[in-house]
């Protein structure tokens, strides 16, 4: 670190090869984050134009929302949780909770909600059972080391990206005018999405499989399906369960919100009661729905963990 | 293949014992989990009733939804009981004020004929009688007598009412008789009135004259430029609503961008904290690690009806609550991302004796950056495809208005439209967050390769 380097003539050359390099850096850093800001406030003043109310005006009352939300009587979220009948009931579907029993048996009923969340885990495990079983051949097909075919592959890869990313409450909305509006038309709609999203992770973890023991089979005379049955399939299941179990956690707030737009379940109700102004219900199904989610998230990280190992967790897929 | 003994099949027993003795629950493991499986699928299926509902559904529309998003219809409708019989069209018929379609031919002896799909089927009728021709055979029938009646034999294709025959023709439509009017449904391949509707002065002509009249000819809508105009005409379109659909899809994309990256720039200074082996307290860690699993886990649907109630309705409801469902999810990525960092750059840019900030800055930083990019990158393309469904329950962008023109039944090639623009969306989207990372985990991959030179 003294000033010797710079004498020879050739280091100062490079210190100014590399000052100029660096600051040229600086700029097209210092241009993209300006580039970056001036989206991000156009943006957001578009968003601000476009909404029915304007940031500045509504913050001061976002607070409104929250107090409304607020029961005066804690216990109404007990009691909207349970169904038990509220003191404060008026006639009013707001306080009447008993309204929404299911009874299973003579006297002896489940709280409305409890079978509205068992609706909504339903239909997301459903939904991930569809994707589970058709991902796996299409995953097959379609990883580049184990296809069958080039053109099918390449036939199958698009149909999955074609899944994915048809807008779900389409799905949705065209199987609800066929099968009726309700959890099935979810399920499809959830569970057409889980083909495509589980495939494209499924046909990842196939490229990276080793291929010797595939290579074994082939010398011993086996069939593509052979192969992949008992070289590759052996490999890749813990995976596939692990990237399963994960879709199982996001198919549940998938179900939710599909359900708030007409697939049934909890978020359909809680939609409704957001929109009626039910304070201590809405309390109560959105603790249900937090505690569910909360839940299956950890159920299927410790079951995770328990399959492959930490390594599950690397990349947040 | 040489057949083993007894003896050497008991002795590869004994020695792989693991392999031939296993306990009952790896043994049965797998048989279990099927029969599991099964019998939750049965549930399932009870669960859902899933019998009434097959039997209920209508499987037969799928095909007609599917030819609606791809095709439309004209129904002139012809009333007998006039003193003369006249066409009428529905209100907002596809052919404009003025509709002199060369199909409905006024024939010279007051009779009127209807080709569906030319002469091969059609419909020809007068006040007293009708006659249909399809798929080769020729159906005649009265009207005289207050309702109509076939006269001779009746084609599978054709279904006697009470009050009413109706010819079904397949694809290209269908034809209803009753006493006093005749109904015609005529299908077209295609999008009707895309680029200009039935108010427009363009409507009805062909490209050609479209463009002379833009470039040279007299104004038609005086103090206005044609071309102008046209724009004017195009982005109002009533059926087709270009202008609605093209500002609601931006709206999609605004939400997702701003809610990704307002999210990634509040998560990025708490991840920080939040590391397991960065953060200067432990329990400063916990609870912001609590406070990440929860802004995941309340849901981007529960903040969608917040926000739409705190802000009424719009994107800026969707964007806050992509927002807050980011600050969980982004928190919780880069700090794991953080606590996976290698310690040795770090605790070089300690020993020189650099404060906190700057540690982080040259020790920390020049490690994480692309990954939180990438990592940011990857929740954008996937908020750009969920945002269509937030929007649905009023948080702005396409969602609503697909989901209501669904709701309708009848706009499927509206819906089809749309759907194209996401898919559209999605896919330019995906190619440029795939394209970025890329270029960044080649970045990291570089970096990798020269400090395994460097050993």
């Amino acid at each position: 670190m003294t000033s010797a380097t710079f004498h020879s003539d050739a280091t100062r050359q490079q210190a100014d090869a590399w000052r100029r390099q660096t600051s040229l850096r600086r700029f097209y850093t210092a241009l993209g984050v300006g580039l970056l800001l001036l989206a991000m406030f156009s943006s957001m003043w578009f968003a601000d134009e476009a909404n029915a109310g304007h940031f500045f005006e509504r913050l001061p009352h976002i607070l409104d929302f929250l107090s409304w939300l607020i029961p005066k009587d804690w216990n109404d979220v007990w009691r909207a949780l349970f169904d038990i009948a509220s003191p404060h009931d008026k006639g009013t579907q707001e306080f009447n909770f008993p309204l929404g029993r299911v009874y299973v048996w003579g006297g002896f009923y489940i709280p409305e909600y409890f079978e509205l969340m068992l609706t909504t885990v339903n239909t997301a495990l459903v939904a991930t059972f569809i994707g589970f079983v058709f991902a796996i051949p299409f995953s097959f097909i379609a990883a580049r080391n184990l296809t069958p075919s080039p053109i099918l592959r390449l036939v199958v890869k698009r149909f999955m990206e074609l899944l994915r990313a048809f807008p779900e409450i389409v799905i949705a909305g065209l199987f609800a005018a066929i099968v009726s509006v309700g959890p099935v038309a979810a399920i499809i709609a959830i569970g057409l999405h889980s083909i495509g999203a589980l495939g494209k992770l499924f046909y990842e973890i196939n490229e990276n499989v080793d291929m010797r023991p595939e290579e074994g089979l082939r010398a011993v005379g086996a069939n593509w399906f052979e192969r992949v049955r008992f070289a590759d399939l052996p490999q890749v299941l813990p995976n596939f369960i692990s990237y399963t179990l994960l879709r199982v956690e996001i198919n549940v707030r998938a179900s939710t919100i599909i359900g708030a737009v007409g697939g049934g379940g909890i978020g359909e109700e809680l939609k409704l009661s957001i929109s009626r102004g039910f304070g201590a219900k809405t309390l109560a199904l959105v603790l249900l729905l937090f505690t569910t989610i909360f839940i299956v998230d950890q159920f299927s990280a410790w079951l995770r963990r328990k399959l492959v190992g930490e390594q599950a967790f690397l990349m947040g897929a | 293949m040489t057949n083993l003994t007894a003896e050497e099949m008991l002795s590869i027993e004994e020695r792989f014992p693991h392999v031939f003795r296993r306990p009952l629950y790896q043994r049965f493991g797998t048989l279990f989990l099927f029969a599991g499986t099964v019998l939750y699928l049965i549930y399932a299926a009870w669960f859902f009733s899933l019998p009434q509902v097959l039997r209920e559904s209508h499987w037969e529309r799928l095909p007609l939804f599917l030819s609606q998003w791809i095709s439309y219809d004209l129904q002139p409708e012809f009333r007998l009981d006039q003193p003369e019989i006249t066409p009428k069209y529905p209100r907002f018929s596809a052919l404009g004020d003025n509709p002199n379609p060369d199909w409905v031919i006024k024939n010279p002896d007051g009779t009127y004929t209807v080709q569906i799909d030319g002469q091969a089927r059609s419909v020809t009728f007068d006040k007293t009688q009708a006659t249909i021709v399809a798929y080769g055979q020729t159906v005649p029938i009265s009207l005289t007598g207050g309702k109509p009646v076939v006269t001779g034999p009746v084609p599978d294709w054709v279904t006697v009412h009470d009050d009413e025959v109706v010819a079904k023709m397949g694809f290209v439509g269908e034809v209803r008789v009753t006493a006093d009017r005749v109904k015609v449904r005529k299908r077209f391949l295609g999008w009707a009135n895309f680029v200009f509707d039935t108010r427009s002065p363009f409507f009805g002509k062909s490209a050609g004259e479209v463009v002379s009249l833009i470039v040279s000819g007299p104004e038609l809508q005086p103090g206005t430029s044609n071309l102008a105009l046209a724009g004017d005409n195009i982005w109002n379109n009533a059926q087709w609503q270009h202008g609605d659909v093209w500002t609601k899809l931006l709206q999609t994309i605004v939400m997702a961008f701003l809610g990704t990256l307002l999210g990634g720039i509040v998560a990025f200074p708490l991840a920080f904290f939040a590391a397991r082996n960065l953060t200067p307290s432990g329990v400063l860690g916990q609870v912001l690690k609590r406070f990440f699993d929860f802004m995941r886990s309340v849901d981007m649907l529960i903040w969608a009806l917040f926000f739409t109630r705190a802000f009424g309705p719009g994107p800026l409801a969707g964007s806050a609550a992509i927002f807050f469902t980011e600050i969980g999810t982004l928190g919780k990525t880069y700090s794991e991302a953080l606590e996976n960092i290698d310690d040795k750059p770090r605790e070089g840019v300690l020993s020189t004796g650099a404060n906190g900030l700057l540690v982080q800055r040259y020790g920390v930083m020049p490690e994480v950056v692309p990954i939180f990019i990438s990592q940011t990158l990857y929740q954008w393309e996937s908020n750009t495809r969920g945002a269509t469904i937030i929007g649905a329950v009023g948080a702005g962008g396409i969602g609503l208005k697909l989901w209501e023109a669904m709701r309708t039944n009848s706009n499927w090639a509206n819906v089809f439209y749309m759907v194209l623009l996401t898919l559209a969306v999605v896919f330019i989207f995906d190619n440029i967050s795939n394209f970025l990372r890329r270029r960044l985990s080649r970045t990291i991959h570089d970096y990798n390769r020269l400090q395994a030179q460097q050993g």
